[in-house]
């Protein structure tokens, strides 16, 4: 009788929680790797962005983009609204995904902002460019990547979130699992190249990267790495091409 | 709680937009605090103010019983959460408003202050042109927002003003300040109706009022940075034909 009621529970907050995404969008993955942790269920749906459907623009009017959290067909738009929201609409359940203590609370959204802000631009910069540029990404990259390092070395825990994952390292997921793709792309796959995370210089954050992806909630749905890695790939040659010929077009001139 | 003081400073500048969100927010919630201003925040930060902003130097920076919080909407969710007995709640309680609430700062924070900073510091027609219609494109989009979120009522948190009105109200004197600078309504009556009635409602609030900066400072400064990059502009083109003759 009880397995049979939870399986209703079950499937009817299946219809009650829809998430549209992307499978190599890092901001998509991020979210359910949040509803994993609270254990919720819901119905996927795939979008292709370069045809986007009726019901993503009507849904994200504004942006028009992954991740889209409908819930009883009310949707919310925006990665890190949606896992503040995840947070607070199953606060009674599964752990939490923000620290409870107002004044940690505050530090997680800090982290979270400082990604965005100040490291994936870089990092971004490194990837997509080459010569001066690129080594410019590097060292400004690194720079930020050791402020990281420093937090979570002082912290002394396993998690930027604690003992357990949280907010923040939900934020910086992309690191764990893309840096590795970028840095063999940019050495062109030839290994001993240049490495962004080394555990010489940041021993915490290299750490950290393991320990992410093997813990529970993230363990069971990373993205396909295969296919990532030709995409990435296709990214930076597509980058390159394009800066190449703005230089011969300018020289030209 | 008895014999823990609650000591609240604020290390600001006058004239920044973020620092008005948060003053907004503390004059709102009818919370006390010591303000300190940076005197010269492009050439000589305090050492308080590097001591606790180490990663970004910037303003605001709340300091809460010697503990620092740092980024405008950051400090206005710890106000709300720290002090959740004290005052009204600028945030809704029912996690999807929240949601709502926090997508449109979102995109305030993404959207509006770039697209005026095309239009100030383009440096062709075309970019100040460009800036300008991302400007009014942007008010639109709010101007939707607007219509939705109040259902009706004065403002985007309803009744009283929320966590919204506070993150848009930040900009309101820069706003007021542009119109005497560029002749420039950014929430034009005609464009934007709700918006434009939004920003007198607003402006009309005591606790708006408590904390509003002098517009006239700012066009002042304004006006100031203007000469000061003109004359920077005309130092380096200078010293550029100079270098040509070499």
């Amino acid at each position: 009788m009880d397995h049979h009621l939870e399986q209703q529970a079950a499937e009817s907050e299946k219809k009650a929680v829809k998430l549209l995404g992307m499978w190599a969008s890092p901001y998509v993955l991020q979210v359910r790797w949040a509803l994993a942790m609270k254990g919720v269920e819901y119905e996927y749906v795939e979008e292709d962005l370069r045809s986007k459907s009726a019901q993503l623009l009507a849904y994200n009017p504004v942006h028009k983009k992954v991740p889209v959290l409908v819930y009883h067909g009310r949707p919310i738009a925006e990665s890190q609204v949606i896992l503040e929201f995840i947070d607070d609409a199953w606060n009674h359940r599964g752990d939490p995904i923000l620290p409870r203590d107002p004044y940690r609370r505050a530090m997680a959204r800090f982290w979270a902002r400082f990604k965005q802000d100040k490291l994936s631009p870089p990092i971004w910069r490194w990837f997509t460019t080459e010569g001066e540029e690129q080594e410019a990404a590097y060292e400004a990259a690194v720079e930020q990547l050791l402020v990281l390092e420093k937090e979570l070395a002082v912290s002394g825990k396993p998690f930027f979130g604690g003992e357990k994952v949280g907010f923040v390292d939900l934020s910086l997921s992309p690191l764990a699992y893309v840096i590795p793709i970028y840095e063999e792309i940019v050495t062109g796959g030839g290994g001993g190249g240049v490495k962004m995370v080394t555990e010489e210089k940041m021993p915490s954050l290299a750490a950290w990267m393991g320990r992410f992806l093997s813990s529970p909630a993230v363990r069971g749905h990373l993205p396909p790495l295969e296919k990532l890695r030709p995409r990435c790939q296709a990214m930076r040659e597509a980058f390159l091409v394009s800066a190449r010929a703005k230089v011969e077009q300018q020289q030209q001139q | 709680m008895a014999g823990q003081s609650n000591e609240l400073k604020l290390l600001g500048s006058f004239a920044s937009p973020f620092v008005l969100r948060v003053k907004l927010a503390l004059s709102f919630k009818g919370l006390s605090y010591d303000y300190l201003e940076e005197k010269d925040l492009h050439n000589n930060k305090s050492e308080l103010l590097l001591k606790s902003n180490p990663v970004h130097k910037k303003v605001p920076v709340l300091i809460h019983n010697g503990k620092p919080v740092c980024e405008s909407m950051i400090i206005i969710q710890y106000l709300e959460e720290a002090f959740a007995d004290a005052g009204p709640s600028l945030l809704p309680s029912e996690p999807h408003e929240r949601a709502v609430a926090r997508f449109w700062t979102a995109y305030i924070d993404e959207k509006l202050f770039s697209s005026w900073m095309m239009v100030f510091r383009g440096k062709t027609d075309e970019e100040k042109a460009e800036g300008t219609k991302q400007s009014f494109a942007v008010a639109a989009t709010l101007e939707g927002a607007l219509s939705e979120s109040s259902k009706g009522k004065p403002f985007f948190g309803g009744d009283t003003v929320g966590y919204v009105d506070v993150a848009l109200g930040g900009f309101v004197a820069w706003i007021h300040a542009i119109e005497k600078l560029y002749g420039l309504k950014l929430f034009d009556a005609g464009k934007t109706p709700l918006l434009a009635a939004w920003l007198e409602r607003f402006c009309e609030l005591d606790g708006a009022k408590a904390v509003m900066p002098d517009v006239e400072k700012l066009v002042e400064l304004a006006k100031m940075r203007q000469a000061q990059a003109a004359a920077a502009a005309a130092a380096a083109a200078a010293a550029a034909a100079v270098a040509q003759d070499y």
